[in-house]
C-alpha cells in the first residue's frame, strides 16, 4: 500500500493539510476518529485526527512540534507515507436536533470541521468558534464557516474577531442568553480544560477529544491512559473523545510531557543531522 | 565412545558483556557443537519427543540426518511441520515438550532438540536456502487475522494446501509478538522477518496497517471474497494492578515498555525516533516470561538497580527455568512475596517509590498454586523511579465487539470448538493467546494448525459463511 500526498496545502508556517491516498482508511472512517501515521523505516508513530475521509483520500492536519512533525510538514505533494493505519477510536456521538458550539483551537480546527459537517447535515444549529493567537494563525475559516450557521473568531492579540480566547466568545454567548445544549472542543489541553470549567457551571455538557501520547494505538500499550469519571480508561480505543466535565485534566497535562526532555534531544540530533547533510528531509 | 551424559553447552554473551547490549545472549552452535550434539540421540524406534511437540516436527528423522551430515534434508524434514524453525528453537519451552519426553532425558540430560533446530533454521537462512512447496491453487481465500505465531502458521498451512491466504496485521511489521514482545537478545528480529519471508514464498500477501475491528470488520471480509477467517489476534490488553499511583509518569505496562524498545527500537533513540525512558531503580511487577523479557531490558538501558516483585515464591514462578537463570545472571534482584499496594509520586507526577507488603503462602487457589496471604504491618517502601507492570494480558476486543455471532467467555478469550478451532460464528476460526489468554508461541502455533486443518474441511465440505 502506498499512502502518496496528493495534495500540500501550508495553512501557517508550521501548519499544513495533506490530502493522503488511503482508500481503505477511509471505508470506514467516522467524525471523531483518528489515524496513526508513519513516516519512514525509524519514525515514530503519530496520532492525528481525522478532517475528512472521502473517496479514499484523507485529509489530515499537522502541526509541527517537536522532531517528527517537523520532518513531516516538510514532504511534498508525491511525496508516500511509510504507514497509515485506521480509523481508531471511538466516533464523536452526534446529536439530532438543538444547537450546539464547537469550538476549535489552533490545528484542532481541523478534526473539529467533520462534527460540525455531521452535526449541521443533521439539522443541529451549529455554532462555530475558531480562534488562534493571532490573525495569520487562524485556519480553515472558509471550511468551518461552510459547516457552521453561526461563525466565530477570537484572536489573543485582537487582529482578528473578538480579542481574547474562544472561551472568552463561549462566555460571552452563555452570558447573552444563547441555549447551547452541547459543546465540543478540541484544541490544545490548556484550552479544552478552560472550555471545560466555562460550561461546568451551566450544566453544559461538554464533549472534548484527548491526544495524548500514544504508541500502538490499538489498546496494547496503554500509555493514552486517562482517568474520566475516577476511572482508567484508554483514549485510543474507548477515546478519544470524552465527557470534559469528567476528565482529569491535571493528570492528562502531566503525561503529555513525560517525554518533553526526548522530544528536545530527538529536535536537537535531527538539526545537527540536517546541517551535516545527513537528513532525511 | 561414550556419550555425552549432558547437553553440549551452547556458547553465549557472558552476562557482564550482555548486559551492555541488545544483541543475542546465545549464540548458536558451531557445526562440530551441533554434531556432537546430534550424536546424543538415541533414535529411538518410537520417539516418545514427537508426541510432545505441539507441530509434530519429525525431531528423529532431522537428528538423524543432520548426524549423517544431510543438513539440507533434515532442513526439510523440519520444514514440512514447521517452517519457522529458527524462532521455535529459540523460544519454545523444549523442556516441557519435546525434551520432557526424550528417552536420553530419563537418566541423563535430553537431546538439545530445540538448539538443533535452531541451527538447522540458521544454516538454512545463511546458505539461502528457500522453500516453497505447495499444492495447486484452488483458488479458495482466506483471511488470517493478525501475524503472530498463530496466524503465521495457520496461514503457512493453508498456503501449502493451496489456498489463497492473506494476513491482515495491525501494527506497521507483520510478526505480532515475536517483534514487539520478545526482545532482540532472545529473537533477533531480522531472523523472525527472514522467516516470515518463508510465507511470502509461499504466496501468502501480507498486508500491515490493518486493524480488522476498525479498518475491516469480518463482515467485509467475507463481503470482499474471503471464505472462511481465522482470528490469531493474541492477547494485547494488558492488565493493570489497580492499585493507587498507577497512572503517575513511569509506570509502564510491559507492553509498552517492550513495544517502544522492540518494535520501535527506543534503545537506538534518537537514531530511532521513539524514546523510552527509563529511570535508575527499576521495578518491574510479575515473573513470568514477559517479566523477564522487561527486566532484562531494562537492565540493558544502565539503570543502577533492576528489581523483580513478585508475591509469591521461585517455585510458582510462571517464567521459564532458562530466563530465571539468565535474569538472576545478568544481575537481575528478585523480591519475592511481595506484593506492591501503592505507587509513591512526587510534586511533578512521576514516580518517587513503590510501598510493598510482605506475603506468606497460605492454601492453594483455582490455578493449583498457594495463595499469596499478606502479612499485616510488613509494608515497606521500595526507592524505585520507575515500575513495570508484567501481569498478565487479555484478549484485545476490537475483532470480538465489531463481530456479530462471536461468543467470548467472562475475561473476553474467544469461544471455539476445540476440535476445529470454528468460533460460535460458522466460518470465522481462532486460535492462540486470543483464545487461551497469553500463552506461548509454540502453542499458539498448534491451535494455528488445528484451525487450518479445520478450515480446510470446512471449506472441502463446501462450507458457507453463515
Amino acid at each position: 500500500m502506498v499512502f502518496r500526498i496528493r495534495k500540500k496545502r501550508v495553512l501557517t508556517p508550521v501548519t499544513v493539510l495533506f490530502e493522503v491516498e488511503a482508500p481503505l482508511v477511509c471505508r470506514h472512517a467516522q467524525p471523531g476518529q483518528f489515524v496513526i501515521v508513519r513516516l519512514g523505516e525509524k519514525s515514530e508513530r503519530i496520532p492525528l485526527t481525522i478532517m475528512e475521509a472521502r473517496d479514499g483520500v484523507l485529509s489530515i492536519v499537522i502541526q509541527a512540534v517537536g522532531k517528527s512533525t517537523r520532518e513531516l510538514i516538510g514532504l511534498g505533494e508525491g511525496d508516500a507515507l511509510a504507514d497509515v493505519v485506521g480509523p481508531l477510536g471511538q466516533p464523536c456521538p452526534l446529536r439530532d436536533s438543538g444547537t450546539v458550539a464547537v469550538v476549535g483551537g489552533g490545528f484542532g480546527v481541523a478534526p473539529i470541521i467533520p462534527i460540525a459537517r455531521a452535526l449541521h447535515d443533521r439539522g443541529v444549529h451549529v455554532i462555530a468558534i475558531n480562534g488562534a493567537r493571532t490573525a495569520e494563525l487562524l485556519i480553515l475559516e472558509d471550511e468551518l464557516r461552510a459547516v457552521s450557521d453561526r461563525y466565530l473568531v477570537s484572536t489573543n492579540d485582537g487582529s482578528k474577531g473578538v480579542q481574547g480566547m474562544v472561551t472568552d466568545v463561549l462566555r460571552q454567548l452563555i452570558d447573552q442568553g444563547e441555549h447551547l445544549d452541547e459543546v465540543i472542543a478540541i484544541g490544545p489541553m490548556v484550552m479544552m480544560r478552560a472550555v471545560a470549567e466555562v460550561t461546568r457551571p451551566h450544566g453544559i455538557r461538554t464533549l472534548v477529544s484527548l491526544d495524548p501520547i500514544m504508541v500502538d494505538g490499538t489498546g496494547m500499550c496503554g500509555v493514552c491512559r486517562v482517568s474520566v469519571g475516577g476511572e482508567t480508561r484508554f483514549a485510543c480505543v474507548d477515546g478519544p473523545i470524552f465527557d470534559a466535565h469528567q476528565v482529569d485534566f491535571d493528570l492528562a497535562v502531566r503525561r503529555g510531557h513525560m517525554y518533553d526532555s526526548e522530544q528536545k534531544v530527538a529536535l536537537e540530533h535531527y538539526e545537527k543531522c540536517r546541517c551535516h547533510g545527513g537528513g532525511e528531509a | 565412545m561414550a556419550l555425552r551424559k549432558t547437553k553440549v553447552p551452547m556458547p553465549e554473551q557472558p552476562p557482564e558483556e550482555r548486559i551492555r547490549n541488545f544483541r543475542e545472549v546465545a549464540l548458536g552452535l558451531t557445526p562440530e557443537l551441533a554434531q556432537e550434539e546430534a550424536e546424543r540421540c538415541l533414535q529411538c524406534k518410537n520417539p516418545a519427543c514427537e508426541q510432545g511437540c505441539p507441530v509434530n516436527v519429525r525431531i528423529k528423522e532431522f537428528i538423524g540426518k543432520l548426524r549423517g551430515g544431510d543438513l539440507e534434508g533434515a532442513y526439510r524434514s523440519i520444514w514440512s511441520t514447521n517452517i519457522l524453525p529458527s524462532i521455535c528453537g529459540r523460544v519454545c519451552p523444549q523442556e516441557e515438550q519435546c525434551e520432557k519426553y526424550c528417552l536420553m532425558g530419563k537418566k541423563n540430560e535430553p537431546v538439545a532438540i530445540g538448539r538443533l533446530e535452531r541451527y538447522l533454521g540458521d544454516w538454512a537462512r545463511e546458505q539461502g536456502l528457500t522453500l516453497a512447496e505447495k499444492a495447486p491453487p484452488n483458488g479458495k481465500k482466506v483471511a488470517v487475522v493478525g501475524s503472530g505465531p498463530a496466524g503465521l502458521t495457520c496461514a503457512s498451512d493453508l498456503a501449502q494446501k493451496g489456498y489463497d491466504v492473506t494476513i491482515f496485521e495491525a501494527l506497521h511489521v507483520p510478526g505480532g509478538v515475536l517483534m514487539y514482545g520478545i526482545p532482540e537478545f532472545r529473537l533477533p528480529k531480522a531472523v523472525v522477518q527472514a522467516e516470515i519471508d518463508g510465507l511470502r514464498r509461499l504466496g501468502v500477501e501480507i498486508r500491515t496497517d490493518v486493524v480488522v475491528g476498525k479498518t475491516l470488520t469480518v463482515d467485509d471480509l467475507f463481503a470482499d471474497g474471503y471464505r472462511a477467517v481465522f482470528l490469531g489476534t493474541g492477547a494485547g490488553l494488558p492488565n493493570f494492578l489497580g492499585i493507587p499511583g498507577e497512572n503517575l509518569c513511569g509506570v509502564y505496562s510491559a507492553n509498552e515498555f517492550l513495544t517502544r524498545i522492540n518494535l520501535m527500537k527506543g534503545y537506538l533513540f534518537p537514531e530511532y525516533d521513539t524514546p523510552v525512558k527509563c529511570g535508575r531503580r527499576v521495578a518491574v511487577v510479575g515473573a513470568g516470561n514477559v517479566a523477564m523479557d522487561a527486566a532484562r531490558c531494562a537492565l540493558r538501558l544502565g539503570p543502577d538497580k533492576v528489581y523483580i516483585v513478585y508475591r509469591r515464591t521461585w517455585d510458582e514462578m510462571p517464567a521459564r527455568r532458562e530466563e530465571i537463570h539468565h535474569a538472576k545472571e545478568e544481575g537481575i534482584e528478585f523480591h519475592l512475596l511481595t506484593a506492591p499496594i501503592e505507587i509513591l509520586g512526587d510534586e511533578q507526577g512521576w514516580v518517587r517509590g513503590m510501598v510493598c507488603q510482605r506475603m506468606e503462602l497460605g492454601e492453594p487457589d483455582a490455578s493449583g498454586r498457594r495463595r499469596p496471604v499478606p502479612i499485616p504491618g510488613s509494608e515497606y517502601q521500595l526507592d524505585v523511579d520507575t515500575v513495570i507492570v508484567a501481569i498478565g494480558t487479555t484478549p484485545n476486543p476490537l475483532v470480538a465487539r465489531s463481530t456479530p455471532g462471536l461468543q467470548t467467555t467472562r475475561w473476553g478469550g474467544l469461544i471455539i470448538d476445540e476440535e476445529t478451532g470454528m468460533t460460535t460464528r460458522p466460518g470465522v476460526f481462532a486460535g492462540g493467546d486470543s483464545v487461551t489468554g497469553a500463552a506461548t508461541v509454540i502453542l499458539a502455533m498448534g491451535a494455528g494448525r488445528r484451525a487450518a486443518a479445520g478450515i480446510d474441511r470446512y471449506l472441502s465440505e463446501g462450507g458457507k459463511e453463515g
